[in-house]
């Protein structure tokens, strides 16, 4: 009998799905199939509707990218804005520097420390401890949640500094802003930023505590990389396997492809596949360029220079909203409003890249414009499409020794493997859904 | 009154969006645990694995109808909620991507895509009140997360929300800032958007484009009129800032269409 059950059991196949993956940003489906033991398919299944912005950028002025393409996504708009214009800017052969660029990194470290908030303790975190959503995490966690809220709450103000709102900030444009704010407003910041880092502190502290499972990939990280600072907006493209190139060759080493199940395409390298952009692969090829007390931090959170665990990125998420944060006081502190806050961009025919560090990895952009400013062609490459072939092959390797486990614990597992990522749907589909099946 | 013995209970749906109008929900920092607090939130995917199932007191929707799928669903989300919200440009206009609607959409896709024939999508965005009845529209892109507490509220203790409807421009005259198009010739949609914002571009020294949608009865063709003779657009200008975040409401897609050659 019992010999039966074991032959019953190599043969039998299941199907774990989750038809709506929660607490990630938009819409995807999972879909693994075993055969015993063997995974027979893995699909990470995105069915967010097209939108088709790459499409309708075509015929409409330079200066509305930045506000049509924060569009693409709720989450993470500046990524979209700061690449978008960054793009525009060399297209007009000009370089921002001085105050307004460290008023971008002001907001943009805005972001990430709003995002990252986000994913570490409301996405994230109640995967680890075996909640269904922060909010059920609160009755049990209360001071852990209301901190949480706090971090993201302050990362969401410092966007409205900056940028007039939190979602879809209206006051970005290309060559800078269209109002810079008063000293003492910024500088009035400095007390919410001292107390973030030291919150942040305390929430690598409890991530550190974590369990993790033994998983470890030998990937290709893909990161910027700037000759001085933490990425952020500017530098080059480098990988853990030696790729070192300039904005403009992106298209030379990577391609998207489209494949049926998904409505976002997957990005890959062209001779080496799938690769891995986001915290992970910024922090494992920038490592030099944090911060000592953030290094610091990292040492203390139980990280090695390099983190192969995707089940880790919580810590590394935690070590960087507190550099952000830290940043973010530097600038605060040493602010003085630009005389004019923007440079003139005048039209000009050519074409431009940018390329930023979303909060989930690198958002890549290309546009052509015509002598009247006018889009030609544009191409966007957000950081989820980049991200979903490892998420599948992750997927893959992780269910592999696991099969014992029962549907319900595997499902679950797999959506927490897939949230590592802190994928963003709708941004990949201009872009997912999980499905096991053991049939 | 009798007394409540369950919570009510609050669903969010997402149809093509950019996620963040829901999003704003989460950013309630300060009222968040409040509100859950209050309702039962019983299926908000972004957040929580916990779905619970209908009917649901109040419905969000957001994000429009791009897709036969979306056009089917919507309706059980109607027919399983009590009350439904649309909540934002995309749900109350169809949102940027309703700028589809003045193309070829089989074209778009192929720009977009190797192998369009894989993607299934409909010719037109359209907002979640061309598909059901809706009980509220709560405008712009994104929404206030104030107006969103607001209305819950509301909803949840069976009054009428209190949220403006008035002009942007109004908004500016009340808070003292100086009218961009006025003072600076800057094309500005102001006097035919309904206000939320509170003024926001036109404080920081840009023109309104038209996040929360046409005010009631707007005058249009005269505002268009000025941009020519006043600010010296031409009609494609003209076109394009009608033809934005709320590309499709009724009275801006007009506007836009009456200045194409």
């Amino acid at each position: 009998m019992k010999a039966k059950i074991a032959e019953k059991k190599t043969t039998m196949s299941r199907t774990i799905r989750a038809d709506y993956l929660a607490r990630v940003e938009g819409e995807g489906a999972m879909y693994i199939r075993l055969k015993g033991d063997e995974v027979r398919e893995v699909k990470l299944k995105i069915f967010e509707p097209p939108r088709f912005f790459e499409g309708f950028l075509r015929g409409r002025s330079y200066l509305e990218a930045p506000d049509m393409t924060a569009r693409i996504c709720g989450i993470c708009p500046v990524a979209y804005q700061m690449s978008s214009v960054h793009a525009m800017e060399q297209i007009a052969g000009v370089t921002v520097d001085g105050p307004i660029r460290d008023l971008r990194r002001l907001l943009y470290c805005g972001e990430w420390i709003e995002s990252h908030a986000l994913h570490i303790f409301m996405l994230h975190l109640p995967d680890f401890l075996g909640y269904e959503s922060a909010i059920h995490m609160a009755p049990d966690f209360k001071a852990e949640v209301e901190m949480a809220l706090t971090l993201k709450k302050y990362g969401n103000e410092l966007m409205a500094l900056v940028g007039g709102r939190e979602i879809h900030p209206i006051n970005v444009r290309v060559g800078g802003f269209y109002k810079a704010p008063a000293r003492d407003e910024v500088r009035g910041f400095r007390d919410k930023l001292i107390w973030g880092m030291e919150a942040s502190r305390k929430a690598v502290a409890l991530v550190a505590g974590l369990e993790f499972p033994d998983f470890e990939q030998d990937y290709e990280f893909v990161a910027m990389r700037h000759p001085d600072e933490y990425p952020l907006t500017e530098g080059r493209l480098v990988s853990s396997r030696g790729l070192d190139i300039d904005l403009s060759e992106f298209e030379n080493e990577f391609e998207e492809q489209q494949v049926e199940h998904s409505n976002a395409l997957h990005c890959v390298h062209r001779e080496r596949g799938n690769y891995f952009v986001g915290p992970l692969a910024r922090y494992a090829l920038n490592y030099d360029r944090l911060s000592p007390a953030a290094r610091e931090l990292a040492v203390k959170g139980g990280l090695d220079p390099v983190v192969r665990n995707p089940f880790k990125s919580i810590i590394v998420r935690a070590v960087e909203m507190f550099w952000a944060y830290e940043e973010a006081l530097r600038i605060v502190d040493s602010y003085e409003p630009p005389e004019k806050p923007f440079v003139e961009t005048p039209p000009r025919r050519g074409t431009g890249f940018g390329c930023s560090e979303a909060p989930r990895g690198i958002c890549w952009h290309r546009y052509s414009i015509d002598d009247d400013g006018l889009i030609i062609d544009a191409k966007i490459v957000p950081p989820t499409s980049q991200n979903q072939r490892t998420i599948e092959s992750d997927l893959r390797e992780y269910v592999k020794g696991r099969t014992s486990l029962s549907d319900d614990k595997l499902q679950w597992q797999c959506e927490q493997a897939v949230r590592n990522y802190d994928p963003c749907i709708s941004c990949a589909t201009h872009f997912l859904k999980l499905t096991v099946d053991r049939g | 009154m009798p007394l409540r013995t369950t919570k009510p209970k609050l669903a969010v749906w997402k149809f093509s969006s950019c996620d963040g109008c829901q999003l704003s929900l989460l950013d309630c920092e300060d009222e968040l645990l409040a509100v859950a607090g209050a309702i039962e939130i019983a299926n908000f995917p972004e957040a929580s694995r916990a779905v619970v199932r209908g009917p649901y007191n109040v419905s969000l929707v957001e994000g429009s109808i791009t897709t036969p799928e979306e056009a089917e669903r919507i309706h059980k989300i109607r027919r399983n909620s009590r009350i439904v919200v649309a909540i934002g440009a995309c749900a109350t206009s169809g949102g940027l991507q309703a700028l589809r609607n003045f193309q070829d959409v089989d074209e778009l896709s192929r720009l977009v895509y190797a192998h369009p024939e894989y993607i299934e999508s409909l010719n037109n965005s359209t907002p979640i009140g061309d598909h059901i009845f809706v009980d509220h529209e709560l405008r712009g892109c994104p929404v206030d997360k104030a107006h969103l507490v607001e209305v819950l509220s509301a909803f949840l203790n069976g009054r009428k929300p209190n949220l403006p409807n008035h002009a942007v421009c109004v908004e500016c005259k009340r808070a003292g800032v100086v009218c961009v198009m006025a003072a600076h010739g800057t094309p500005c949609l102001g006097p035919v958007t309904q206000a939320g914002c509170d003024a926001l571009c036109p404080r920081y020294n840009r023109g309104c484009f038209g996040c929360f949608g046409p005010r009631e009865n707007p005058n249009t063709a005269h505002l268009a009129t000025w941009y020519l003779d006043q600010c010296g657009q031409t009609p494609e200008e003209v076109i394009r800032l009608f033809r934005g975040i709320n590309a499709n409401a009724d009275p801006f897609r007009r506007e836009s269409l009456r200045h194409e050659s």
